[in-house]
């Protein structure tokens, strides 16, 4: 079987790495570092990636992406309030994130392909070989947009993803690999962009996920921007300037603020420099540790209760956690560990370099599954609950959240409303009681014979297989007729279906089912008035005057409580369009048929 | 169109046929019969065949004791069952069935997501006595919606508190009062509900007594339904009780 490389997709750095001999290690291009900065960068010459990219942060902000994996798999909305602190440009089309480089705009998939192209090339150069198939790691609270984003990202680039591996299971391979731990792990992963926390059980080469929490936008660049935003205010303050409408200056503050940073995980306190624009000299100030410690607190503490829900999912207590082991480079933060070593009360372990331990274990799960590692088997689980919608608009849980994949479960449903031709299984995804909370995957309708409510038996049966895709089926007991899917979350589909599929979800928007009645009604009404009219311009010489008048005043009662609120009465003013142009329609279909017969022999009809 | 969630078991048409076939017959009748669906040839290996060594989809009549390899007891060792499931795992997860043919992983996949189940179910005593119930009784699993008798009056002036409670103004001395009330109230409904796990305890010791025995006679069928009923009351008045401390503590939470 071909090669099969690990990639971590980060939302700062990506690496690749490849398993040599039962050990994984990093691939680094000659002479360069092993970690490709996720950036892309638009300059005259074209597209570039990478480190070279980066010096393009503050050069050409605005033709410059970094931290794309904030987007990937979301919408405009979703993100709204980060906006702002983005030099380049985000647009949306029907309802996917588009990010304009120059003339042309891409979707953060697109630009997330572009890294892994850099990543594959590298790894190609190094290896000898051309390589197609990856593991690629995402954060273990990524949802399914987000790992289908992923998946197709990795498509893009020429490269099949054969698994999508979540960051802190692959830390855990490395780590259990090179430390032949054995017992009760936390991982404490603070990344750039994302924060998981994952408990598993080690033994004997199994590694057993028992509970997984976090925050899909919690990480290093939040730390970031709240240092900028001091200098910022200060920079305004001292100096009358709004540095917001120098986008690279924006740039060159949130650079100083990120090494700042960094400085003061080995420093009490550093320098900071900027260059003012407009010739107002420069900005200099110390920041302190301790400063940086008050600013972030607040942050370090929104990991804490994630951690928490992770422990009693798992029914453990700190107690029960033999080791915890740190992975992302926020983690080098010292108040990090400190509150990491006060709520488990041991010291974490940062043996492992924190950047480079995701894609070493990514390594590992590919050599799992090309068959060159045998004795270790990773049972990860679903980190979020699915389920169905139920009566009252309730979600109605199938598989529970951290229930080990590949899973299944069954369950028996009926109807609610005597005569019911039909149920609609609605799938969910999340925590939340209410369906309209949670995150809607797919829907799919199930025939059933009408029957007095509680008769019928619906079975429902899902299946997750161990890349997490979900399959649902839905079989009325008494008729066997069955229905089912494979349930791909959006990005799965084409690319005119996922447009398609979330400009109804905005359309929808309101998640509210009398809006969603409304809309639909009015979308119906429109088609019934434009049918009936062309109708009317064609046929109405066919009928009586009085009846063209009926119809008419059919026709504006419909097109005036379409413009109202109620969903009833747009149903029951069509009902009485219908009505009153059923004579037209006769009409109308005896009209063609004469038509068509005249001037043909009876034979030729009979 | 909505649906409404129906609670009975999952497994009720699996027990019309095992009321009449008789479980054990029938799983004999079907390792008997059955063949390795590559090779053809009469299987003796458990989960793989002996001659071709391919994957064998587990029967959907195999019960979760059974698929282990443990008698139908509620005392089970959790060290046992652990390395009985890491075991089985290594042998059926779909990671080691990539370069394998389809058939072989569907197999695996299906294999896979049936002993995950098996696993969460015999690892909890409370699902495993419920799942116990089931296979021995058909249990139509009982939500109950009044109290238990016992408890009737108890969880009715409950339940006035914390309609009042909800509908007080939350800094109120009244809803101070009432809060402690339902503080007391709280702890007497978990001390209950530690009684009734330790009588589940004994009545699962009993059980398992009685499977060891393994009498056949009229006093020991008397004593094996008596057990099943008792477990049952018991397992759905604990779960009531669980409903209302549940919501109980969230309401003063």
């Amino acid at each position: 079987m071909a090669r099969i490389v690990g990639i971590d997709l980060g939302t700062t750095n990506s690496l690749v790495a490849y398993m040599d001999q039962g050990t994984p290690r990093i691939i680094s291009a000659r002479g360069e570092r092993a970690m490709v900065p996720s950036v892309v960068a638009l300059t005259d010459n074209g597209l570039i990636v990478g480190d070279p990219a980066k010096e393009y942060l503050t050069r050409d902000p605005e033709r410059t992406v970094y931290s794309v994996k904030r987007f990937m798999g979301k919408s405009l909305a979703d993100v709204h309030d980060e906006l702002a602190y983005f030099p380049y440009t985000l647009a949306e089309k029907g309802g996917v994130i588009r990010i304009k480089l120059g003339e042309k705009s891409y979707s953060p998939p697109q630009i997330s392909a572009m890294i892994l192209k850099e990543l594959k090339i590298r790894a190609e150069a190094f290896l000898g070989e051309s390589i197609t198939k990856a593991v690629i790691t995402v954060p273990a609270y990524f949802n399914d947009s987000q790992r289908q984003a992923t998946k197709d990202a990795g498509m893009i680039a020429g490269l099949e993803v054969l698994r999508i591996i979540n960051e802190p299971t692959a830390a855990s391979l490395a780590y259990g690999l090179q430390e032949k731990t054995q017992g009760t792990i936390a991982v404490y992963d603070l990344g750039g962009g994302t924060f998981d926390i994952s408990i598993l059980k080690l033994k004997n080469g199994i590694f057993e996920v028992l509970a997984t929490n976090g925050d899909t936008h919690l990480g290093g660049d939040d730390f970031d921007q709240l240092i900028a935003d001091l200098f910022l205010g200060e920079i305004r303050t001292q100096y009358g300037l709004d540095l917001s409408a120098h986008p690279d200056h924006m740039q060159a503050v949130r650079l100083e603020a990120e090494r700042a940073k960094i400085r003061l995980s080995e420093e009490l306190k550093t320098a900071v420099n900027l260059d003012l624009p407009d010739g107002k000299g420069r900005f200099t100030r110390e920041l302190t540790r301790d400063q940086l410690e008050q600013l972030c607190t607040a942050l370090v503490e929104r990991t804490l209760g994630p951690c928490r829900l992770a422990l009693k999912d798992s029914e453990l207590t700190p107690d029960n956690i033999d080791e915890v082991v740190l992975v992302g480079g926020a983690t080098r933060m010292p108040l990090v560990r400190q509150r990491v070593h006060a709520l488990f009360g041991k010291q974490p372990h940062c043996e492992l370099n924190p950047d480079e331990v995701v894609a070493l274990g990514a390594a590992v799960q590919a050599d799992i599954l090309s068959g060159g590692t045998t004795d270790m088997l990773l049972l990860d689980v679903t980190p979020l609950s699915l389920g169905i919608e139920t009566m009252g608009g309730v979600m109605s849980s199938l598989i529970r959240r951290n229930t080990t994949i590949p899973a299944s479960a069954k369950e028996m449903f009926t109807t609610y409303v005597d005569g019911q031709t039909g149920v609609d299984i609605h799938i969910l995804q999340g925590e939340r009681e209410l369906a309209e909370n949670n995150r809607s995957l797919a829907r799919f309708r199930l025939k059933v014979p009408p029957l007095p409510a509680g008769v019928p038996r619906i079975e429902v049966t899902f299946l997750i297989d161990a890349n997490g895709i979900l399959n649902v089926m839905a079989k009325d007991m008494r008729t066997g007729e069955t229905q089912s899917i494979e349930v791909k979350p959006s990005y799965g589909l084409s690319d005119q279906e996922v447009e398609r599929m979330i400009e109804d979800s905005f359309k929808f928007a309101a998640d509210d089912v009398s809006a969603r009645k409304l809309i639909e009604a009015r979308l119906d009404a429109g088609a019934l008035i434009t049918t009936t009219e062309k109708s009317l311009a064609d046929g109405g010489h066919l009928i009586a005057a009085g009846e063209v008048e009926a119809i008419r005043t059919a026709l504006s009662a419909l097109t005036a409580a379409k413009d109202g609120n109620d969903s009833r009465a747009i149903r029951a003013r069509m009902a009485d369009l219908e009505q009153a142009a059923k004579g037209l329609t006769v009409a109308m279909l005896d009209d063609s048929l004469k038509q068509r017969l005249q001037g043909k022999k009876v034979s030729d009809v009979t | 169109m909505r649906l409404r969630r129906v609670f009975f078991s999952l497994n009720e048409q699996e027990h019309m046929n095992r009321r009449t076939t008789g479980t054990e017959d029938r799983r004999e009748l079907q390792m008997a019969r059955s063949m390795c669906w590559h090779c053809q040839s009469e299987m003796a290996g458990e989960y793989f065949c002996d001659r071709c060594v391919k994957v064998q989809p587990v029967s959907k009549d195999l019960d979760y004791f059974t698929c282990f390899g443990l008698p139908r007891r509620l005392a089970i060792d959790p060290q046992t069952l652990e390395t009985k499931f890491y075991e089985l795992s290594r042998a059926f997860h779909p990671d080691f069935y990539q370069n394998k043919s389809d058939a072989e992983q569907t197999i695996s996949l299906d294999n896979s997501a049936m002993l995950n189940t098996a696993y969460r179910t015999l690892r909890d005593p409370i699902q495993r006595a419920e799942y116990l119930l089931d296979l021995e009784a058909g249990s139509v699993k009982e939500i109950r919606t009044t109290p238990p008798a016992d408890l009737f009056e108890e969880i009715l002036e409950l339940q006035d508190t914390l309609d009042e409670f909800r509908a007080s103004d939350r800094a109120s001395d009244n809803a101070s009062t009432l809060r402690t009330k339902l503080q007391a109230d709280r702890a007497t409904l978990e001390q209950r509900q530690q009684d009734m796990d330790a009588q589940l305890q004994q009545l699962f010791g009993r059980w398992d007594a009685l499977q060891d025995r393994g009498e056949a006679t009229e006093q020991a069928r008397a004593e094996r339904a008596s057990i099943l009923k008792s477990m049952r009351d018991l397992l759905s008045n604990r779960t009531y009780v669980k409903n209302i401390v549940n919501d109980l503590v969230a309401t003063i939470a």
